[in-house]
């Protein structure tokens, strides 16, 4: 594959490793958080952490739009669809999310509700358009990047007149997750968990562009590094961090220049502003309530929102105690700490909100790297 | 049953459709029968109108297998459920190192379902039984009201024979043991979602059904103590490794830059955010055979039209915890883990 290969080359990994190994200071200990899923599963999948020396951790933050979705929004979307007329578009990735009393959605589909699984906004349009008799429910989820197409379909039901369509909201947004990150006491207290730098989000970047790291940038004194997707970005981008940190600068640098730039896509943020506004407070599973950190639908939209129009109320649901996800997100415990990982929490039969998905940190590590684990232990 | 064809109007094969009478067992029944099915696969076993077949088998152990079709859609590039549901029961049977001899196919039909698509269908199924030199020699029809089923089920289940000295089984993965695989992986598995979710990008992916038990001879012919034989059909290649290493007790490490992915489908995946290695194949299988015999089995297969593109791929270890693990081209090392449910798309 073209223009994708190029960024997956063994040999360029090697070199890179090399000079990482060399660049970074013995003396010192390295602990870089990739905020994105997308970055988690890159890093498990290609093994990256087996290139790095050991005073470079990786920790893996809560970037994964699935993982953070609080029981109670499951919960919400299963009661719609159950409802009788209602389809519930969702993206795939959802489906397997554990709810209250042992549901998910692929259950609830087995028990009789509407879900069909969709790739994009659109193919949620084009459903209501084919069902005029149902209501339609897309459930949109994600942060910065899936955000945008929301609205264009919002857009679209409007402009069509499409009475049937709703969206049922639950983006979230990045710099506010990394705030609350920096803000909690672990992180605020000097030594409990250090935290030296970021690594940035790759496509949410491509829509907030880099300017709004600046200010993690400034305010925190953490280096912020946005990256591709691609394990060579990755490993380009520590490296870039690990110089950052040596000469003790903390600045915003964009590896993802191919993609990113500072103000970012314009087109898209109008879009959003046109159609969301702010919440006040939203709840992050694994984080908690987390202020001003997700988009509701405006007023003039109220048609197409499906917590007006079906009174959604969404009750707050705790997570198992015994589940240590909150430290993970946060750094201050890794997955093989968890007393439920790999016991009771598999991917198979998730607990915690790190083990929902692929690409949360702790279905990443089940999957591709617990064997390190077993060699450990 | 004798049929006065002069007083029988033929079925309506370009209009008509299946409706309840004809899964009732009354006279319609046994015209789908006679003009459809009998035709089409044309054998003595068919002609004598038995509800079963009588037949000797040569010497050897008797191999049986069955396999239940559900595949939607029903038709995809590169083939369709009829020749994939023979395919499919041949290559069970013929990863015991088996001839493939018998089949029988059992429909289940849904109410409404076109007679020109079934009849696609069945010929389908006729011409990949010729090809295999396999006859489908007993069957079955029923029919459901519509809406309780997808067009069509189809089940067949196949009767082959392994001479002495043949003991091929999952259980038989030794530490130092050798991995192939056949061909490219994931080609069926990327043309069905290229049909399902009408990708454009992806026309030129053909489904690779075809029926392996010519390819497994030849290799049984050169290597006779093969160990183990699986075609990684639903879950991929990813699934039966975990499944032989589980059941052989054995850990695996495998090379990806040895696996054979045709770069369209790397590409697609790549798109949906799938993994080719979980990725169904339906004309690929998996061998497992000591180091020594390796090298003459892969030049064995490669000289078959259908192992054209085998590869070595890794070897087997052990491994108290029986993972498989892959040493990704990247210069890391993971584990390739059993599938968590089915696999879905990512959406960042």
């Amino acid at each position: 594959m073209k223009y994708i290969d190029e960024f997956r080359d063994g040999g360029l990994a090697r070199v890179l490793a090399s000079r990482i190994a060399r660049e970074a200071d013995s003396a010192r200990s390295y602990h870089l958080m990739e905020f994105c899923g997308g970055h988690t599963h890159a890093i498990s999948r290609y093994g990256i952490a087996d290139l790095l020396p050991d005073n470079i951790r990786l920790i893996h933050g809560p970037g994964c739009p699935v993982c953070v979705l609080p029981i109670g929004r499951i919960d919400n979307a299963i009661e719609l669809a159950m409802g009788c007329g209602v389809i519930l578009a969702v993206y795939g990735d959802c489906m397997r999310v554990p709810a209250s009393g042992g549901l998910s959605l692929i259950k609830a589909k087995a028990r009789g509700a509407q879900v069909r699984m969709v790739v994009s906004s659109a193919e949620a349009l084009t459903i209501a358009r084919e069902n005029p008799q149902c209501e339609v429910v897309f459930f949109a989820i994600g942060f910065e990047t899936t955000t945008p197409p929301t609205a264009v379909a919002i857009l679209a039901a409007k402009r069509e007149g499409l009475a049937n369509f709703s969206v049922f909201c639950n983006h979230v947004l990045t710099p506010s997750a990394i705030a609350n990150i920096l803000e909690s006491p672990e992180v605020r207290a000097h030594g409990t968990v250090p935290l030296d730098g970021f690594i940035g989000p790759a496509h949410v970047s491509t829509v907030i562009g880099s300017r709004p790291y600046e200010h993690f940038a400034e305010e925190y004194e953490k280096p912020v590094v946005i990256a591709g997707f691609e394990p060579l970005d990755v490993m380009q981008a520590i490296r870039m961090l690990v110089r950052q940190l040596n000469e003790g600068r903390a600045e915003v640098e964009n590896e993802f220049s191919r993609a990113v730039t500072r103000e970012g896509n314009r087109k898209a943020q109008v879009l959003v502003a046109e159609v969301f506004e702010l919440r006040k407070s939203f709840e992050w599973r694994g984080l908690g309530e987390v202020p001003y950190s997700a988009l509701r639908i405006k007023s003039q939209y109220a048609g197409f929102d499906a917590e007006h129009r079906f009174g959604i109320e969404t009750r707050p649901v705790a997570d198992n105690k015994a589940c240590e996800c909150g430290a993970i997100l946060r750094g201050v415990k890794r997955p093989r700490d968890c007393k439920a990982f790999g016991t009771v929490c598999t991917p198979d039969t998730p607990i915690g909100s790190c083990m929902v998905s692929s690409e949360g940190a702790c279905a990443a590590h089940y999957t591709y790297g617990r064997w390190r684990d077993a060699v450990a232990g | 049953m004798t049929i006065r064809k002069d007083y029988i109007r033929p079925v309506d094969f370009r209009n008509g459709r299946v409706d309840m009478t004809h899964g009732s067992g009354g006279r319609a029944m046994a015209q789908l029968i006679e003009e459809l099915f009998v035709a089409a696969f044309d054998n003595e076993w068919l002609a004598a109108q038995n509800d079963h077949a009588r037949f000797a088998l040569p010497p050897g152990r008797v191999v049986m297998a069955t396999d239940s079709h559900v595949v939607s859609p029903l038709f995809f590039p590169g083939g369709d459920i009829g020749c994939l549901s023979v395919h499919g029961t041949i290559n069970d049977v013929a990863m015991a190192g088996a001839k493939p001899l018998y089949l029988s196919a059992g429909f289940i039909l849904e109410e409404g379902f076109p007679l020109s698509d079934l009849r696609r269908i069945v010929e389908s199924m006729a011409c990949a039984a010729r090809e295999a030199g396999v006859a489908i020699v007993t069957g079955d029809t029923k029919v459901v009201e519509r809406g309780k089923g997808d067009g069509v089920f189809i089940n067949t289940t196949g009767v082959g024979v392994v001479p002495e000295g043949v003991d091929i089984s999952g259980d038989r993965a030794q530490p130092g043991d050798r991995i192939l695989v056949s061909g490219m992986l994931g080609d069926h598995g990327v043309a069905i979602m290229a049909g399902r979710e009408k990708l454009e990008f992806a026309s030129g992916i053909v489904s690779d059904t075809a029926a392996l038990h010519r390819l497994v001879a030849r290799m049984v012919a050169q290597v006779p103590d093969i160990h183990v034989l699986r075609d990684p059909t639903r879950g991929g290649l990813a699934t039966t490794l975990n499944e032989i290493a589980r059941q052989s007790g054995v850990g695996m490490l495998i090379e990806e830059k040895k696996l054979p992915v045709r770069s369209q489908v790397t590409a697609v995946c790549e798109f949906l955010g799938l993994d080719p290695l979980y990725v169904a194949n339906e004309g690929k299988l998996v061998c497992i055979c000591a180091q020594e015999h390796a090298q003459r089995l892969l030049e064995a297969m490669r000289a078959d039209p259908l192992g054209r593109d085998a590869a070595i791929i890794g070897a087997v270890h052990e491994d108290a915890q029986h993972f498989v693990q892959m040493r990704t081209g990247f210069g890391g090392r993971r584990i390739v883990d059993w599938l968590t449910g089915e696999q879905l798309p990512r959406i960042c």
